[in-house]
């Protein structure tokens, strides 16, 4: 358990750093970074997730996005209805979530390893196509927001800088959730389910039913994360949904270092940094961001983490 | 209609074998030395631009496809030391984090060298006409040439695996690496030479299918996911298991759509029938492979684990 | 001018560490483009890019401005491009945004560039919400309405007398959008109609029911490698006998891949290679001896939104004044490398649209070829849906 105080004071680092970024570019007059800063915490409220059931109960999903894009098109599907308040927005996006993983979960936990990864795919691409044959919405041409969410009836994220606390507000709070959930009885059960089910079964758990809160959980979470996304780019399409994206998260989690959620966080963040960087040094940023990739896993046993923890 | 529905089955089997073809490189990494190679449908698509380019040096397709085996073969060899050796004791996840650093990379490069545009490779001659087949119906040659090079690859690859004694190292290897060391197999060369001929494999799939289908940077992607999901259906470890899913994925994709929609129309009223068959057409392969997995956790030849 | 994202990552390095960027120039003109210049699609990307590009090159300082060119990949990625725009309008602070390629990217990056002040030209996309109810005063279109593509082909099966015609199109937005562009300018009967799954590799299953049925003619939108794989398949399963008419299956930028198989394929275009203007002989050659190919629609759409750029800001004496500007936009200034060329007042263009067909050029290279003019100053259906208030 050394790693805890160290992970408190990088937890501290991290989201201080979150906390004061709208100043920094103020002081930098970069508005802009603002802007690509929501993006990351919307992909790190996504990555966490995750990261609560690869890290913890070991269950590979291959298919967060399709959470992305529920909570995206709760945004979109409410707001052409005319209600765009956001709590109603997350409240919706949460709800089918909660559904869709319940349903999707029951069957896919009855696979294990590669086969539990291939079939959470096989969902996420059926919520995919649903979407695209979507004419009403714009198929896979998306819809256009008219408008962000709305606070108590106020436009108040309309200004960047409060959708970005916002976002920010969600990423601490589902944080600390996801901590309390990893140190709760819960938590302990369910690492003790990707640990042992056998054992687990014979003190008289039933590693399905945490298994499948703990899925449902962090479907919700990602959901979140959709929300924030469609309201930071007024933009909604299955491309959210792609397996592409449903990849990516993976590699984000894999990437920060799998199992201690600021990973992900980290994770996260850094390679949509590295994106961005990249992609104004060169044309050909992917071979340097594959590179990196392919470096951080043959030098590092647990991603980025595993770097820091070397060195304390 | 009995002809057409004859016709598409037919179809619908060659699909198969073309995604066999495709997937055949992966059963023996994937399936048999257990390691997750997101990279195999890169090496597909380096198989497929090395096959235009020497086709174009030599002037001839069957040089050019001669060629590409040995030029692949190099590749997987050379990936093999630089990466996937490191990572053979790694978990899923660090195999699956390197090879998609792998795809950026291959991807990137392969753009670089060969531009965006998408290339192709002419037919020899007497390759390119059809054959006659019911009616006005014809059946292209050099289709029978891939459905060939399909069933005997699948031939050979059960022959090596189940009769030969490196097969046998092979799946003992994948079973418990430390014990077959043990007994004075040289467990490491094993698993550079298998995962150099999965390569190899790989590019001769593509060099095969670059005569019917585009050659262009996205081509690899857009087959990694299939060939993913013929092994899983299969079941890992299985060539029996990845042949009878690829010709199933292949039936139930190519019926599905052209008997989908007639279907759905008995039960349902025409307008309603098309959406609905527009909206399960792309759904199809994903919904059998969640069946099959939900009724048979471990796909259908898998072992139960 | 420059052109280099390179000097702009120096810049924005500084920036970070220097603070405010230095007073922007009054006589500088910063343009950014924005085109899916990696995956599968980036060829279209390219040739947008390249084409811009080449008539930046032979203006020199567009409308007589110290020009600035930032050229940024949206990587066909609908998020990822609403972000690049918004960087170009806010950090950059670009007057005007050239891009993109696709519909879906237009969709995401229009709201934000036209909210910022900032003028967007798309060089090839033009979706039939933007050309009616959602029009926007900054927002302009150097190519079609999505629809008219298809609806020229349309017309064409009309005029030849056809009554039994097979359509095939991808299952996605873009594929129904384009069916429903055919029929709305042909009215005779259908042999059949098929959704193929995006990105299908193999199409034995759907020429199969084609060769069964002996259509009148075939339709087809298949962008891209799709094209590349059907027309080969359609090809080798020799249908050739049956018309094949289509729109973005055969054009320069496939036919590289799908060379003699694509002979004598037919497809809809408002210009092809060999338009008999002196100014798209310049153009094409210029851009062949640059980028050493043949320019697909895609690279004289983005030629022509430099020269209208350009004349533009001639007229309007600046870029400062936005009302300006946008009012000299609207008449065009500029000769088209495809000959008649104005907007609506939906800001889309009207144009002349033709029936072109796959020939092999004398050097051995393959490209598009004019057959006879379908439509003379076309208009789109969706203009009077458009109010600019």
């Amino acid at each position: 358990m050394r790693i805890i105080p160290t992970r408190a004071w990088a937890a501290t680092a991290l989201f201080t750093a979150f906390a004061i970024l709208p100043f920094l570019a103020d002081a930098l007059d970069d508005s802009y970074l603002v802007v690509i800063a929501t993006r990351i915490i919307a992909y790190a409220i996504a990555a966490l997730a995750l990261d609560l059931i690869l890290g913890y109960g070991g269950l590979v999903s291959f298919g967060h996005a399709a959470y992305l894009g529920i909570g995206a098109y709760s945004v979109a599907i409410l707001s052409r209805a005319g209600i765009t308040d956001l709590g109603l927005h997350l409240a919706a996006a949460i709800a089918g979530a909660a559904i869709f993983a319940t349903i999707t979960g029951a069957i896919s936990l009855r696979t294990k390893g590669i086969y539990f990864i291939m079939i959470t795919l096989a969902f996420a691409q059926m919520g995919y196509f649903f979407f695209v044959s979507l004419s009403a919405y714009g198929g896979d041409d998306g819809v256009t927001l008219a408008q962000r969410s709305t606070l108590f009836g106020q436009p108040v994220l309309e200004s960047d800088r409060a959708l970005y606390y916002t976002a920010f507000a969600l990423l601490l709070g589902l944080y600390l959730l996801a901590v309390a959930i990893t140190r709760s009885r819960f938590g302990r059960v369910l690492t003790g389910t990707r640990e042992n089910p056998v054992r687990m079964r014979a003190i008289g758990f039933s590693p399905f039913r945490y298994q499948l809160t703990a899925f449902v959980i962090s479907g919700c979470m990602a959901a979140v994360a959709g929300v924030m996304l469609a309201n930071q780019t007024n933009y909604v399409s299955p491309a959210f949904m792609d397996w592409h994206r449903s990849g990516e998260l993976v590699v984000m989690v894999v990437f920060g270092g799998v199992g201690n959620l600021l990973g992900a966080v980290a994770g996260a963040t850094v390679a949509l940094l590295l994106e961005e960087w990249l992609s104004i040094l060169t044309e050909h940023w992917p071979l340097l961001f594959g590179v990196i990739l392919v470096m951080v896993v043959l030098y590092s046993r647990d991603g980025l983490s595993g770097l820091f923890r070397r060195r304390t | 209609m009995t002809n057409l529905f004859l016709l598409q089955l037919l179809n619908g089997m060659q699909f198969g074998i073309l995604l066999f073809l495709i997937a055949a490189g992966l059963t023996l990494v994937f399936g048999i030395m257990d390691f997750v190679n997101l990279a195999h449908g890169v090496i597909y698509m380096v198989g497929a631009y090395l096959a235009v380019t020497f086709s174009q040096v030599t002037g001839s397709y069957g040089l050019g496809l001669l060629l590409t085996l040995p030029a692949t073969l190099m590749v997987g060899l050379v990936l093999e030391i630089l990466v996937f050796r490191k990572l053979y004791d790694r978990p899923h996840l660090d195999q699956v984090l390197a090879t998609f650093g792998l795809v950026m990379i291959i991807s990137e490069a392969v753009e670089m060298i060969w531009g965006s545009a998408p290339l192709s490779v002419e037919i020899p001659q007497f390759l390119s006409g059809s054959v006659p087949l019911i009616g006005p119906l014809r059946y292209p040659v050099f289709r029978l040439v891939v459905i060939g090079a399909g069933l005997l690859t699948a031939l050979g690859l059960w022959l090596v695996i189940t009769r030969t004694r490196i097969g046998m190292r092979l799946r003992a290897g994948a079973a418990n690496r430390n014990m077959i060391a043990a007994l004075g197999v040289d467990i490491r060369s094993l698993f550079t030479i298998i995962f150099a001929f999965g390569a190899m494999l790989a590019g001769f799939a593509g060099a095969m299918v670059a005569p019917i289908l585009t050659v262009d940077p996205g081509m690899g992607e857009s087959v990694l996911i299939l060939a993913f999901v013929v092994i899983v259906i299969g079941g890992i470890g299985s060539v029996k298991g990845a042949f009878a899913a690829a010709i199933l994925v292949g039936l139930v994709d190519t019926l599905g759509r052209s008997f989908g929609p007639i279907l759905l129309r008995a039960i349902m009223d025409p307008s309603a029938a098309s959406q609905a068959g527009r909206v399960l057409a792309p759904m199809l392969v994903y919904i059998l492979m969640a069946i099959i997995l939900a009724l048979r956790p471990a796909g259908l030849f898998g072992a139960k684990s | 001018m420059t052109h280099s994202r390179k000097l702009l990552a120096a810049l924005v390095a500084t920036t970070m560490l220097t603070g405010p960027a230095a007073a922007q120039d009054q006589e500088t003109l910063k343009i950014g483009l924005i085109f899916t210049l990696s995956g599968p699609a980036a060829v279209l990307g390219e040739m947008g890019r390249d084409g811009f590009l080449l008539a930046a090159e032979q203006i020199g300082d567009i409308g007589g401005l110290n020009t600035e060119i930032i050229v940024v990949d949206d990587e066909q990625k609908p998020d990822i491009a609403a972000n690049k725009a918004r960087e170009l309008v806010e950090r950059d602070e670009v007057d005007i945004v050239v891009g993109p390629i696709f519909s879906n990217i237009l969709g995401a990056i229009q709201k934000p560039v036209t909210d910022s002040g900032a003028i967007l030209i798309s060089p090839n996309a033009g979706t039939s919400n933007f050309a009616g109810a959602d029009c926007n005063r900054n927002f302009f279109v150097t190519s079609y309405q999505n629809d008219q593509m298809h609806e020229v082909m349309g017309a064409y099966a009309q005029e030849q007398g056809y009554d039994n015609v097979f359509l095939l199109a991808p299952n996605y937005q873009a594929g129904k959008d384009s069916l429903a562009g055919f029929k709305n300018s042909y009215s005779g009967g259908f042999a059949g109609e098929i959704f193929t799954q995006l990105g299908q590799l193999d199409y034995s299953a759907e020429l199969a029911q084609i060769a069964a049925m002996q259509p009148d003619a075939v339709f087809a939108f298949m962008p891209g490698g799709m094209g590349v794989n059907l027309v080969k398949q359609y090809r080798q399963a020799g249908l050739d006998t049956i018309p094949f008419l289509s729109a973005f299956t055969v054009d320069e930028s496939t036919l590289p891949a799908q060379q003699d198989a694509a002979l004598g394929f037919f497809a809809g275009s408002n210009w092809a290679p060999d338009t008999d203007t002196p100014e798209s002989k310049t153009f094409v050659a210029a851009y062949e001896e640059k980028y050493g190919k043949v320019p697909a629609t895609y690279a004289m759409q983005a030629f022509d939104a430099a020269n209208l750029i350009d004349g533009a800001i001639r007229e309007a004496g600046g870029v400062q004044d936005k009302d300006a500007l946008i009012a000299a936009l609207e008449t065009a200034p500029f000769t088209s490398v495809r000959g008649d060329f104005s907007f609506g007042p939906n800001h889309y263009p009207i144009q002349d649209f033709y029936l072109t067909k796959v020939v092999q050029r004398e050097d051995g290279q393959f490209a598009t070829s004019i057959v006879k003019k379908i439509f003379d100053d076309y208009a789109d259906n969706y203009v009077s849906d458009c109010d600019m208030g």
